[in-house]
């Protein structure tokens, strides 16, 4: 398990790295924390010419409190968005999600930017990030730009990163008082991929308003479950026919299997999550 | 059996102390020496182009592109070694009717699992001989592949080896008293089941790895080994390749966890030896974790259909099992594939005195990966299967299932006994174990709480499983049927000038602490302090003749020898000090490293200074004394075929019923390993046995698409147990002495793993029984325990 030969450039500055990745003539990864990245080369599953290690990019190492909102640049790693004051006060949802990712080895190396990147539907951040309504700023050598979360991810492994382009940073809005928040996942074991998983936000919760549930692990990216996010808009969850709504709305969903939970299972297993998660929240 | 039994009370004895280990700090330092950390001059290293079909007709290999990659020092394929290697057949005559065709290192022709080696190369790096692998073009013709054991033997199934007119490798039935009889009688109650058991490996911290050096000019090889049987190896390859067998030597120092995985023979390894032989230059192979999962040997994949028949009274009136099991396409070399299922049948039921039973055994070959024999062979199936029907059994006629076990279970003043399937027991304590087990951890209570937490919606349960372990085998096990796998083991105790005590022992040591309790036996009883001790394991230039570490037979067969040799050496000791000190041999002991009056302990002489007068001034001494300051012992059981435990385990969970997921809320594991030489090892052993249990119970699965490409190749996608969910192992002994041997030691390595997933099958059938729903399938993943309820 060698990883194929590839050429090796670890720029020290944004400008640099840019200037390396505007080549269109070559098969280009860039290396964040490398938690899949560096498995996927040695299974030989990614076999790119050049690595350009944005670990020497300091200038994406941040995160920061401006106005209503929290930017996190691309190379803050997971451990430093646990230990970060900005982060527990701004942004609960992290917070609740963040002891779920993976292991502390894990996330002692792998970064937001790296996560948003790779767009693995099964993962955690895209999920939290569609439902926070987050923007991700992404970068070229020529440009820079703004990608609402909810257009950002859009298939498996797929995003709407152009080419020449990279994550520069996500940018979350500050919690506000009445915004209620939750997250769950089931694993088979601790630090596991989900057989299911959901992220969920509300407004405010009695009653019911501007509620968002993101479904993840089980499709091929993040998805918001809309039709129950209607259905219980306004209303007061305690209502018995919360459960029931959110139920119908899971059979219109497409839910994709895999090797621990077929599709039928997670059909069953989003309904635990939903219905548990919201009985959090209240 | 006499023997002297006051080692055990001496003052310095280390047995039954909780001694550490003494190389712990060598390993936690990283000094240890792996395989893998060996670099040796001119050393090129070993990747092999795997088969990606699970059967697939070879049509052409072209190696050029791959020939012209600089740093490519040669490349093999399976015709290239017909010259070099003999073929090697997996089978034991003892058992009959085993057939398995002859197997070579690569693939010839024909590729019969995906993952099977194809074409070898050999490089300056591991890296160059990767990518090499990856431009050598095999052109193959898929072909039917025969994965589901349960269709392998239909009629229209196609054929894996065109020699043979079927599917079947191996077929038995044992029937023992009248089960047609006793099922058909009007006061039983009948429970009848089927058990299905995933296959899983065992997945090693240190895979399989090889360096393998070959000297032409005295025509001898040097094999440095990860695993767990260095004479074993040294005696097939020498067969195999064709050289003496004193011509190779066999060297395993540290291994990174073996669990019976490193005990083969391997294509892979078998051609990183040709190589080294006909390059004449050290190769290294190390198995990475990808091929590691499609190439180390698979265990269990058995379907048992198994039915009980029980009175009202409980006693257990019959016992009839069908096991069905598939190997992969061949018999493993040298110990084959057939143990396993030999084992199911000798061992269900075993704890119980059954007078009616029936069993039949169908091996059948198939498109995966081979099977073979991992930690607790056969144990698992053997105790779900009989455990899980008794307790079915116990609530059909509404009995406590540590009632009707107390019926069942042969008493504990009644052995030697001999089992329906023909095993002879002896030193067993299931009774006493059982009443400790049920003490031990509340059972009474643990009751209540579950009635309790059911009317608040938790659904607990409790379960239990009685079992035995066949450890320290005899020769009937392997030698009787033909393959070069020693029973009996050595130890050569050696007193130096300084006073130390040498020791050398054909066990092996894999982690598990092997080479402690040779110090802890070689100083207590020899009468040294154990930091005088050094130990040599893993060399068969420098070890005596012997097994290994298999079977649960260390402690028990090597920790005798060992004993034996220290109480010879001891013995010759004396008599030297006798005859320096003008004192009887028999009024002399020796304690802490000094020779003194056995009936006052005052010292007479150090050790050291006897030492120092027999090798360097041996003028001292009169002329017809000649010391032997160096004794060697062998030891094999000779009375029974194998020194069987016993062991009560219980296990007590919570499914959430909702999501299928189970939590394990403590396990209870009650062990007679006879003597208990050093309770922290042994503890340990059965924790990471009971832990490996778990695994098989609920996470560990080598998952198969219908055409037999293995998933879940990658420890992202294949679940070991994790110290997160594990619970608190409880434990604790009986010491039922084995009368086999002075030291009395039985193994205690496997109990943890055969017994743990009955415990915790009966403990999630307890708390799904308000639910009116049960599961016999392993692992009992969430989405197999929602089935069974009906949820999805």
């Amino acid at each position: 398990m060698k990883a194929a030969d590839f050429a090796y450039e670890k720029p020290v500055d944004l400008a640099s790295a840019l200037d390396l990745l505007n080549d269109e003539d070559r098969d280009i990864q860039l290396l964040a924390g490398g938690q899949s990245l560096m498995p996927m080369m040695n299974f030989r599953l990614a076999q790119p010419e050049l690595l350009i290690d944005l670990n020497g990019v300091d200038e994406l190492n941040f995160i920061e409190e401006e106005g209503e909102v929290i930017t996190i640049g691309a190379m803050a790693r997971y451990s430093q968005l646990q230990a970060s004051p900005i982060i527990s006060q701004h942004v609960p949802l992290f917070t609740l999600a963040l002891p779920h990712i993976a292991h502390a080895a894990v996330r002692n190396r792998g970064t937001i930017g790296g996560s948003v990147a790779l767009a693995d539907p099964a993962a955690e951040m895209p999920a939290l990030l569609i439902a926070l309504g987050a923007t991700i700023t992404v970068i070229s050598k020529s440009a820079e730009r703004e990608i609402s979360a909810r257009d950002f991810f859009i298939g498996i492994y797929e995003t709407a990163l152009g080419n020449g382009e990279l994550v520069k940073s996500v940018t979350v809005p500050k919690a506000k008082k009445d915004n209620v928040y939750g997250f769950y996942e089931l694993t088979r074991r601790h630090g596991d991929y989900a057989m299911a998983g959901v992220a969920i936000a509300a407004g405010s919760i009695d009653p019911v308003s501007d509620l968002k549930i993101v479904l993840f692990s089980v499709s091929d990216k993040p998805r918001r479950l809309k039709d129950a996010e209607a259905v219980l808009d306004g209303k007061d969850l305690d209502n018995a026919d919360a459960h029931a709504s959110v139920k119908r709305a899971l059979t219109k969903f497409e839910f994709q299997g895999d090797l621990n939970a077929d599709a039928k299972t997670k059909q069953h297993l989003a309904g635990v999550v939903i219905k548990r998660t919201l009985e959090g929240m209240v | 059996m006499t023997g002297p039994l006051n080692i055990f009370d001496k003052p310095n004895s280390y047995i039954g102390r909780s001694v550490s280990r003494p190389e712990a700090q060598r390993l936690i330092e990283g000094r240890g020496q792996y395989v893998d950390d060996l670099q040796l001059p001119r050393m090129v290293h070993a990747a092999f182009a795997r088969s990606p079909y699970a059967h697939a007709k070879i049509i052409n290999i072209n190696k050029s592109e791959a020939e012209k990659l600089p740093g490519v020092v040669a490349i093999f394929d399976g015709a290239d070694f017909v010259d070099h290697v003999s073929p090697y057949v997996g089978t034991l005559t003892h058992l009959q009717g085993l057939r398995s065709p002859p197997q070579m290192p690569l693939a010839i022709d024909t590729a019969r699992w995906q993952g099977e080696p194809v074409v070898m190369v050999v490089a300056q790096s591991r890296a160059i001989a990767e990518d090499a692998c990856a431009l050598i073009d095999i052109e193959f013709e898929p072909l039917e592949a025969v994965c589901d054991a349960e269709t392998a033997l239909e009629l229209d199934s196609p054929v894996i080896h065109d020699e043979y007119e079927n599917n079947r490798a191996w077929e038995r039935i044992v029937d023992s008293g009248n089960v047609d009889d006793a099922f058909a009688r009007d006061d039983v109650t009948v429970v009848e089941r089927t058990f299905n058991f995933a296959r899983h490996t065992g997945v090693t911290l240190e895979p399989r790895a090889s360096v393998v050096e070959f000297n032409p000019s005295e025509n001898a090889l040097t094999y440095h080994y990860s695993g767990q049987a260095p004479h074993m190896m040294q005696a097939i390859l020498s067969k195999i390749l064709n050289l003496h067998e004193e011509n190779i030597r066999v060297i395993a120092k540290d291994v990174g966890g073996s669990f019976g995985i490193k005990i083969h023979l391997y294509g892979d390894e078998l051609a990183t030896a040709a190589a080294a032989k006909i390059l004449k230059r050290p190769v290294k192979f190390v198995a990475d974790r990808n091929e590691s999962f499609v190439s180390d040997i698979h265990a269990r994949d058995h379907r048992v259909k198994g039915r009980i028949a029980v009175a009202q009274s409980g006693e257990i009136a019959a016992l009839e099992i069908d096991d069905l099991t598939g190997i992969g396409p061949y018999s493993m070399y040298p110990r084959s594939s057939g143990i396993e299922c030999n084992q199911v049948l000798n061992l269900t039921g075993a704890p119980y005195a059954i007078e009616n039973y029936r069993a039949k055994g169908t091996i059948v070959f198939q498109n995966k990966n081979m099977m073979c024999q991992y930690r607790a062979v056969g144990h698992p199936i053997a105790m779900a299967v009989a455990d899980g029907l008794l307790e079915s059994a116990a609530h059909e006629i509404n009995m406590d299932v540590v009632e009707i076990r107390r019926k069942n279970l042969f008493r504990d003043n009644n052995y030697p006994v001999t089992t329906a399937a023909g095993m002879k027991l002896d030193d067993l304590s299931h009774q006493k174990a059982l009443e400790k087990l049920v003490s031990f951890m509340d059972y009474d209570g643990l009751r209540k709480d579950q009635v309790g937490a059911r009317e608040q919606g938790v659904y607990r349960g409790i379960g239990f499983v009685s079992m035995v372990e066949v450890t320290n085998p005899s020769p009937m096990f392997y030698g009787i049927g033909g393959a070069p796998i020693s029973a009996q083991d050595g130890a050569t105790v050696r007193l130096d000038a300084a006073g130390a005590l040498h020791v050398s022992s054909s066990i092996t040591e894999q982690g598990q602490g092997t080479n402690t309790i040779i110090a802890q036996i070689a100083a207590g009883v020899f009468g040294v302090d154990m930091d005088r001790v050094k130990v040599t394991t893993g060399d068969t230039a420098t070890t005596p003749y012997g097994g290994g570490t298999w079977a649960s037979r260390g402690a028990g067969i090597g920790g005798e020898a060992v004993l034996l040799a220290s109480n010879a050496l001891k013995e010759q000791v004396l008599e030297v000090a006798g005859v320096i000190l003008q004192s009887s041999a028999e009024n002399l002991d020796i304690e802490h490293g000094l020779v003194v009056d056995s009936e006052n302990r005052t010292e007479r002489i150090s050790l050291g200074d006897l030492g120092k007068i027999v090798y360097y001034r041996g003028n001292e001494l009169p002329s017809d004394v000649t010391p032997e300051l160096i004794a060697t012992r062998h030891f094999r059981v000779t009375d029974i075929p194998f020194v069987f435990t016993n062991g009560a385990m219980a296990a007590h969970v919570e499914v959430d019923i909702e999501t299928g997921l189970v939590k394990v809320l403590d396990f209870w594991a009650v062990e007679d390993c006879g003597r208990v030489i050093n309770p922290k090892l042994v503890d340990e052993q059965i924790r990471g046995g009971v832990v490996q249990g778990i695994g098989g119970a609920f996470y560990e699965e080598c998952i198969y698409s219908d055409d037999g490409q293995l998933q879940n190749a990658s420890m992202a996608d294949y679940l070991v147990p994790m110290a997160a969910e594990m619970p608190d192992i409880h434990i604790a002994h009986i010491e039922t002495p084995t009368k086999t041997s002075v030291l009395g030691a039985k193994g205690a390595g496997e109990a943890g793993t055969g017994g743990a997933p009955a415990a915790l099958m009966n403990a999630v059938n307890d708390a799904l029984r308000p639910l009116n729903t049960s599961i016999y399938q392993m692992p009992m993943t969430p989405q197999r325990i929602l089935k069974a309820q009906g949820t999805v």
